[in-house]
């Protein structure tokens, strides 16, 4: 009986080739990836020109996409660290959903940065030249740092489920991927010692990965903070970051829950309860967050000093309060009151709500990003009229979706050839219960 | 010593014409004075000259014997990134002289080959609040003993020097546009394009000094004109001002100039009660301001007539 179980797990949880629905998905993202790489060139070619940004507007959506990869790419440690540390068991089937948004994010996050260059042939001046004073070369080495421990806690849970995998060599079709399982698997001979010191190594991990993680988007947050700027000169702005890095993360990995639930039919494995406890996690960072913004925007417009004043009220009523007020209710107010009743954490609900917040959070990103900009201490002054204004051209849309595309067709080939449960831990997990 | 020797020196060839018969200049080697050959081959027009000699006399050269000097080489990238020793240099903005002629500007822009509608140099016409008067506030680069800009900068593309310049090395500069983020000052701008340079120009290696030629990918800003302090000149903004309004010169020497009137710098500042920008952010400026009174002209804003004229 308890092997037939295990023998169904294999068979649930092995990766499955793409169906019509999975073809015309990679080949939508592949088409956004084509577009965006095309724009790139021409970027290449002619210089940031083909851009929107200006002399006042220098940073644009390149950036807030940057800070909305690096964002949501803290959900793989608040999953498999914080959680794991916590003995939330309930996490195990979404560990590495969680890792693989937070591994492909973060690849991301370092390709747009380098979009964003205007001399990209020169980043090896980071090495050459870098200061440790910088707040970007901080960004560089705790982004690289987490890169690495990221990859490493996505690669030990495999190693198990690479030899399931290479068990079932005809299952998982064609014979390339065997040779790549393998390669990087092989030597996983599944004994005690093995396990013992995978166990070790992925606890170390797990404890390392939590302060890197809040150093990535707090050495992020301080690329504006370290500024003068109205808007960004606020010492509120490391935990800002964080708990909406956290909200977004988790708004994203229900999302993936949900997706992959319904296209690799998981209802056995990702169950009605996993979205209820995510849904609890989702109000809890939404009211976090939304306590943050309180104090971001409340303070400063309590006072109306000058400086800030056009800024604040720019968000406020002028010129972003629509894309201001959908994004606060979007990323914060409709999910929290979407996931407070019990109705709403079944799994669609939750998978709009997941939605919402990961929409309103890029859309936050933005307005973190460019009206400060728009609003210098001295009024912007001798410059042809289109400096003053900011509205992405369509090559900054082509490379900004197309990175988003291309995060999202990592996820997908991911999930195409390995198994995005961890099949070993799923077993593992039942036989205890069983024991007990 | 030596420094002011060499200094004064190089003033008088760059500016005047040097000649067979500035002895004066004679001594050590000297890349401008003329060879044996070009002597022979000129022939005395008869038409004399009176120059002033480094030792200080008057002398008569025939006319003939002149010739242009050409510019002095650029420093290497080395010594423009350690700055000219023993100087600190320093910015006199009298907000009460200017009346946005923007010859500043325009001198600035032309000198520097900066991409057309960008500016280093702007001219803001400020009013503090609705009751008091309006002036026209040009602004340099502020070239702050605390920059910011050099903080943030991950690669050291933008320095301070010892003569308290910030320049930029475009060979190095990465364009990340954190150095313009970070000035409150709004004061540097960005090459978002391949600048339309003639072939000399682009051709020639690039100078931090000079900041020539500005280079796709990278960010620019005013430079204080090192180069032409180097040769004792004035940056080009300063002499280019009908009015007066900027004056140059050496903390240390404790003067600055505007071409026709010499000051003590800390008795005009002293007198007029000069003030910096933003002092606020400790950012420490090196451009000091005379606030705008008894003011040769009045405050007319142009563009602002044209608008309402339109509408």
């Amino acid at each position: 009986m308890e092997s037939l179980a295990k023998q169904q797990i294999i068979e649930d949880l092995l990766p499955q080739k793409f169906g019509k629905a999975g073809k015309i998905w990679v080949g939508i993202l592949l088409a956004f990836c084509t577009l965006g790489l095309v724009a790139y060139i021409l970027q290449l070619k002619n210089g940031l020109v083909v851009t929107a940004m200006r002399d006042y507007v220098s940073w644009g959506i390149y950036i807030s996409n940057f800070v909305f990869f690096v964002a949501i790419s803290l959900v793989g440690s608040l999953i498999t660290a914080v959680l794991r540390l916590t003995q939330a068991k309930w996490s195990t089937p979404l560990t590495r959903i969680a890792e693989i948004i937070a591994v492909s994010a973060i690849t991301f996050a370092s390709i747009i940065i380098i979009v964003d260059m205007g001399r990209p042939e020169r980043f090896y001046n980071l090495f050459l030249h870098g200061r440790l004073q910088s707040p970007i070369v901080w960004d560089v080495i705790v982004i690289t740092t987490y890169f690495f421990v990221s990859l490493l806690l996505l690669y030990f849970p495999l190693l198990p489920d690479m030899a399931i995998m290479m068990k079932h060599k005809d299952v998982t079709g064609m014979p390339w991927l065997n040779k790549m399982y393998s390669f990087l698997g092989s030597f996983w001979k599944n004994t005690a010692a093995q396990i013992h010191i995978s166990e070790k190594a992925i606890n170390i991990l797990s404890i390392t990965i939590i302060p890197v993680a809040f150093a990535i988007h707090t050495v992020t947050s301080w690329l504006f903070a370290t500024t003068y700027r109205p808007g960004w000169d606020s010492t509120n702005f490391g935990a800002y970051f964080i708990s909406g890095a956290f909200l977004v993360g988790a708004g994203a990995v229900v999302v993936a829950m949900y997706v992959f639930r319904r296209s690799y039919k998981l209802e056995n494995y990702i169950k009605d309860e996993h979205f209820d406890k995510m849904g609890k996690v989702l109000v809890l960072l939404a009211l976090l967050y939304l306590y943050f913004n309180v104090n971001e925007f409340l303070v400063p417009a309590f006072k109306m000093k000058k400086s800030e004043e056009e800024h604040l009220m720019g968000l406020f009523t002028g010129e972003f309060a629509i894309v201001f007020w959908f994004a606060i209710s979007t990323a914060m107010l409709i999910p929290i009151l979407i996931l407070i009743t019990k109705k709403g954490r079944k799994p669609f609900p939750a998978f709009i709500a997941g939605l919402l917040v990961v929409i309103g959070s890029w859309f936050k990103r933005y307005l973190i990003v460019t009206p400060t900009l728009l609003h210098p201490f001295l009024p912007m002054t001798d410059v042809p009229e289109g400096y003053k204004h900011y509205f992405p051209t369509w090559q900054e849309w082509s490379i900004a979706l197309g990175s988003l595309a291309g995060a999202l067709l990592i996820i997908t080939i991911f999930a195409r050839i390995f198994p995005i449960i961890p099949i070993q831990e799923t077993i593992t997990e039942i036989e205890e219960h069983e024991q007990a | 010593m030596k420094t002011n020797d060499t200094s004064r020196r190089e003033f008088i060839s760059a500016t005047l014409l040097a000649g067979l018969a500035v002895t004066g200049c004679s001594t050590g080697k000297n890349p401008f004075e003329p060879d044996a050959a070009t002597i022979e081959t000129v022939k005395p027009s008869g038409e004399m000259i009176k120059l002033l000699s480094v030792d200080g006399e008057v002398i008569e050269v025939d006319k003939a014997f002149l010739k242009p000097v050409p510019s002095l080489p650029q420093v290497s990238n080395e010594l423009a990134r350690q700055g000219i020793p023993g100087k600190k240099f320093v910015m006199v903005i009298d907000l009460s002289r200017c009346k946005s002629l923007k010859k500043c500007q325009s001198a600035c822009n032309h000198m520097h080959n900066i991409h057309p509608g960008q500016n280093w140099i702007k001219v803001y016409p400020q009013q503090e609040a609705d009751h008091t008067a309006p002036y026209w506030q040009p602004t340099t680069c502020m070239h702050c003993d605390e920059p910011p800009c050099v903080k943030v900068c991950p690669v050291d593309a933008t320095f301070k020097r010892q003569d308290g310049i910030v320049l930029i090395d475009s060979d190095r500069c990465i364009g990340c546009r954190f150095c313009m983020a970070a000035c409150p000052y709004s004061t540097r701008v960005f090459n978002w394009e391949e600048l339309n340079l003639p072939k000399e120009i682009a051709n020639q290696p690039y100078s931090c000094e000079t900041s020539v030629p500005q280079k796709k990918g990278t960010v620019g800003k005013c430079d204080f004109c090192p180069d032409m302090a180097r040769k004792g000149e004035l940056p080009h903004c300063v002499s280019a001002c009908p009015n007066g309004v900027f004056m140059f010169g050496d903390m240390i020497e404790d003067s600055v100039t505007n071409g026709s009137e010499t000051f003590r710098f800390s008795d005009l500042v002293r007198d007029k009660a000069g003030y910096r920008l933003m002092e606020d952010l400790g950012t420490k400026p090196s451009v000091y301001y005379l606030p705008p009174v008894n003011r040769n002209f009045p405050f007319e804003n142009k563009e602002e007539k044209e608008e309402t004229k339109k509408s």
